[in-house]
């Protein structure tokens, strides 16, 4: 498991709109750590830079021992598991189980290794039965978990899931958290699914605006009441996280 | 315009099937190393919008429609190499998983819908823009005639093709006047989907029109493109008249260019009642989107009428040869 | 449209026409049309061939033979077509009933009419017994270029994405009293068409970091290039076999 360290992260888009804002904040090797915030906050441009598929202006970004640049960028991209936020965009190719060994394939693994790690992902969450199938035949939730397998199966160290529960019936949700907590990685979730975060992280970061307003614990944030309304996040309704025991 | 097996005998098709490969290939070295790494999969995005666009049945004029072929408009948004490149893999897969246009016929289809109408698309594109002043409008403009005349040399393709290879039975002069004068009305409505398509590109994303690169961008995206409504207006005015004056006699359901030609010209030599005025004339010839059971009916009787008219005319040649 | 095209023209199955890789049943259809395409069109019994060979082989594959006519439906315009050439036609021409006929419009009309006939037939038995990976994976070891194969790959898989996307605009449209009729009735589908292009590049962007994302480095990463065994070859073109014995027969005779 590895850690990750951005200082100073700041970006904008080509067409001038600025997206982060000096972003700072720190992960320590196997946290579990949730991202929250508002639409149009930044998270998804924040994720996009932890492996470097976008490269910010300012700021640097240290995954493990490794300070992203061009020269490290396939062996970070190799330690950074990353699931889109649509899975159509992440689920390409023809058959689920051709997806699933993309990663391990670029990453040079032989036949009997790729065969073995589409497996055992697939297994892992649950939908062994797909691999033949083509991906855009499959109900949103079992995309969801094909997209989560096309991760698994290069054992990154450190997993960035971008709202990992949407498309998820209740039941696949719980699975969902159970599969992720018993996973050996680092982890970091952006998700508006306040009680999944609960539930899943045990520290998170609030992002507004490109600028990390607020780094703690999960339950005591979710507790602040003013400090959500002040950044759109509302509990829902009947949700109170002050009577749900620890996990 | 897909062509199915026998229209034109094999040897000229073996000579498009050639040339096709060796224009895909030619296509497929100048993309080179730029393809293979980003553009695999905007390319192959592409090709499904134009794959989708194509089922996109356009009115014409009253009660007559088109469908769009793409050619055009694939090379003003991506340059003619990979416009080319995605057209094929459109008409190629059309064949082998619809079974839409021959096998054998491949080669032709290639060259006259993937090859012909973007080199043709992006010639004419490049050479009025180098004429017209650098504008937003004229790209629209120029997108417009580049489309329209991308499929009349499409349709000039075929019957090119036609006085080479072609079973005969109907002589060139007739074919060419059908073909081309169809075809040059079905370019006009290509014409107009190509140039609000790329208008539309051009406001939000003008950094997507490969053909416009050299234009100076457009900096206030908010605003409303009103040369692009003042070209529709212009471009539609005078498209609609000639449309209604011209076609609108010939009121019919038939969306393919191909077969238009058949109708126009059997209207005009048979007598009213020819055998095909009947129920199929009126079939959803889109063969993709037909389902029910409407098409199980028409499908059991053109298959059967098929087989019968053969049969018929089979014995009726002999009975000639005996006597 | 229906809901997913990109298999409209499948039928599940286990046959063994099914279980033939796909390079063979490509191989063996372009050598069954081009036999088709190269007999006189007055070698009538040729054509009950091809026909018997294509029945043989349909019911092989288990495709029901309804289900098999009905995909044939899309030869119907040119059936059409072909049926207007004796009235078009160029001289002689011959008298029946109130029509002049043409003799050699006649015969090329059934030319055209039983070969694309028989062709579409053979490509719809394809189209109807491959799963579109397993063609995929057979295009690439005809060698067809890996970038087509891959572009090809990226469009079947997204044609749903787009085509539904597109479809939900003009419904949408359609909601709001959108009724195209004349020519300037386009205007709205035409920007939609606009929308919906810049919506797939974008997409094409974002898959492309995702490919990105899991170490892709511009090469296509080729699956298994496992060799197909002579005997399977053998099997998969009998058909084509027969068609060429059957080409040749109608030269000869
Ligand atoms: N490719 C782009 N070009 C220009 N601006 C963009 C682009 N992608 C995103 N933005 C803008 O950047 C801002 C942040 O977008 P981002 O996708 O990071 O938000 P997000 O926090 O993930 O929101 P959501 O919760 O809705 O997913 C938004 O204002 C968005 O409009
Ligand atoms: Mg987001």
């Amino acid at each position: 498991m590895i850690g990750l360290k951005v200082t100073d992260l700041s970006f904008h888009y080509p067409d001038r709109t600025q997206v982060l804002n000096g972003i700072n904040f720190q992960i320590e090797p196997g946290e579990r750590v949730g991202l929250l915030g508002p639409n149009g906050a930044g998270k998804t441009t924040l994720l996009l830079h932890l492996n470097g598929l976008l490269r910010a202006a300012e700021g640097t970004i240290q995954v493990g021992d490794l300070t992203l640049s061009d020269e490290v960028l396939s062996e970070v991209r190799r330690m950074v598991g990353f699931v889109f936020q649509d899975p159509d965009d992440q689920l390409f190719m023809a058959t689920v189980a051709e997806d699933v060994a993309f990663g391990p394939r670029n990453f040079g693994f032989g036949q009997a290794e790729v065969d073995r790690r589409v497996e055992s992902a697939l297994e892992a969450v649950g939908e062994s039965d797909l691999a033949p199938r083509a991906p855009h035949h499959l109900s949103g939730g079992e995309r969801r978990k094909v997209a989560i397998a096309t991760v698994l199966s290069t054992d990154s160290a450190l997993l960035v899931l971008d709202e990992p529960t949407s498309n998820l019936d209740p039941a696949g949700r719980r699975e969902l958290v159970n599969l992720l907590a018993s996973l050996p990685a680092t982890l970091l979730v952006v998700s508006h699914d306040l009680p999944f975060v609960l539930e899943l992280c045990p520290r998170s970061l609030i992002i507004d605006q490109g600028r990390i307003v607020a780094d703690g614990e999960t339950r005591q944030l979710l507790l602040d009441r003013e400090l959500l309304a002040k950044h759109r996040l509302e509990l829902a309704y009947g949700f109170d996280p002050a009577n749900i025991a620890d996990r | 315009m897909h062509m199915p097996d026998g229209y034109i005998n094999l040897a000229t098709s073996a000579g498009a099937a050639v040339v096709a490969a060796g224009g895909v290939a030619t296509s497929l070295r100048n993309s080179g190393k730029e393809l293979a790494e980003r553009q695999v999969p905007l390319a192959g995005l592409t090709a499904a919008y134009v794959f989708a666009v194509q089922m996109l049945n356009f009115p014409v004029a009253a009660g007559t429609s088109g469908h769009l072929l793409g050619g055009a408009l694939a090379a003003i948004l991506l340059g003619p190499t990979l416009g080319a490149l995605v057209v094929t893999v459109v008409v190629v897969m059309q064949a082998l998983l619809f079974a839409d246009g021959g096998v054998s016929a491949l080669g032709l289809n290639v060259l006259n819908m993937a090859l012909v109408t973007p080199v043709v698309g992006w010639l004419v594109f490049r050479w009025l823009m180098k004429v017209l002043p650098a504008r937003t409008s004229s790209a629209v403009v120029s997108s417009m005639v580049a489309a329209a005349v991308s499929v009349v040399a499409s349709a000039t393709a075929f019957v090119i093709e036609y006085s080479l290879g072609g079973q005969g039975g109907v002589a060139v002069g007739t074919v060419l006047q059908a073909m081309v004068g169809v075809h040059a009305l079905i370019g006009l409505g290509e014409g107009l989907i190509t140039a609000l398509t790329v208008g539309t590109v051009l406001a939000v994303r003008p950094d997507l029109v490969k053909g416009a690169a050299d234009l100076p961008l457009v900096t206030d995206r908010t605003a409303p493109s009103r040369a692009t409504t003042v070209t529709f207006v212009v471009g539609g005015l005078v498209a609609a008249l000639v449309l209604v004056f011209v076609l609108a006699p010939i009121a019919s359901s038939a969306p393919d260019g191909l077969e238009k030609v058949a109708l126009d010209t059997g209207f005009s030599e048979a007598a009213t009642d020819h055998p095909v005025g009947g129920p199929l004339a009126d079939y959803g010839v889109s063969g993709v989107d037909s389902e029910r059971a409407g098409t199980v009916l028409a499908g059991t009787i053109g298959v059967a009428a098929t087989f019968a008219i053969g049969l018929a005319i089979a014995t009726l040649l002999r009975r000639r040869r005996a006597t | 449209m229906s809901g997913s095209h990109a298999h409209a023209l499948h039928y599940h199955g286990h046959s063994p026409v099914h279980h033939l890789p796909a390079e063979t049943k490509l191989v063996g259809l372009l050598v069954f049309v081009l036999s088709v395409v190269s007999t006189p069109p007055t070698a009538i019994w040729a054509f009950c061939g091809y026909a018997l060979i294509l029945m043989i082989a349909l019911g092989l594959s288990e495709v029901p033979a309804r289900f098999f006519i009905t995909r044939m439906a899309i030869d119907l315009p040119f059936v059409l077509f072909a049926l207007l050439i004796p009235f078009v036609g160029v001289e002689p021409k011959i008298a029946i009933g109130p029509f002049a006929i043409s003799e050699p419009g006649l015969l090329s009309a059934w030319n055209i009419l039983v070969k694309a006939t028989l062709g579409a037939g053979a490509s719809v038995m394809l189209a109807a017994t491959t799963e579109v990976p397993d063609l995929l994976r057979g295009l690439q070891r005809l060698k067809v270029p890996v970038v087509l194969v891959a572009i090809a790959s990226f469009m079947i898989r997204y044609l749903d994405v787009v085509a539904g996307e597109f479809r939900r605009t003009r419904v949408a449209m359609a909601a709001r009293g959108h009724n195209p009729r004349t020519v300037f009735d386009a205007k709205p589908l035409a920007v939609a068409s606009g929308a919906l292009f810049i919506r797939s590049y974008e997409r094409g962007e974002r898959v492309h970091q995702a490919m990105l994302a899991r170490g892709y480095d511009g090469t296509w990463p080729s699956s298994g290039n496992e060799r197909i065994a002579a005997k399977t070859w053998i099997v998969g073109l009998t058909p084509a076999l027969f068609a060429v014995i059957v080409a040749i027969a109608a030269r000869l005779l």
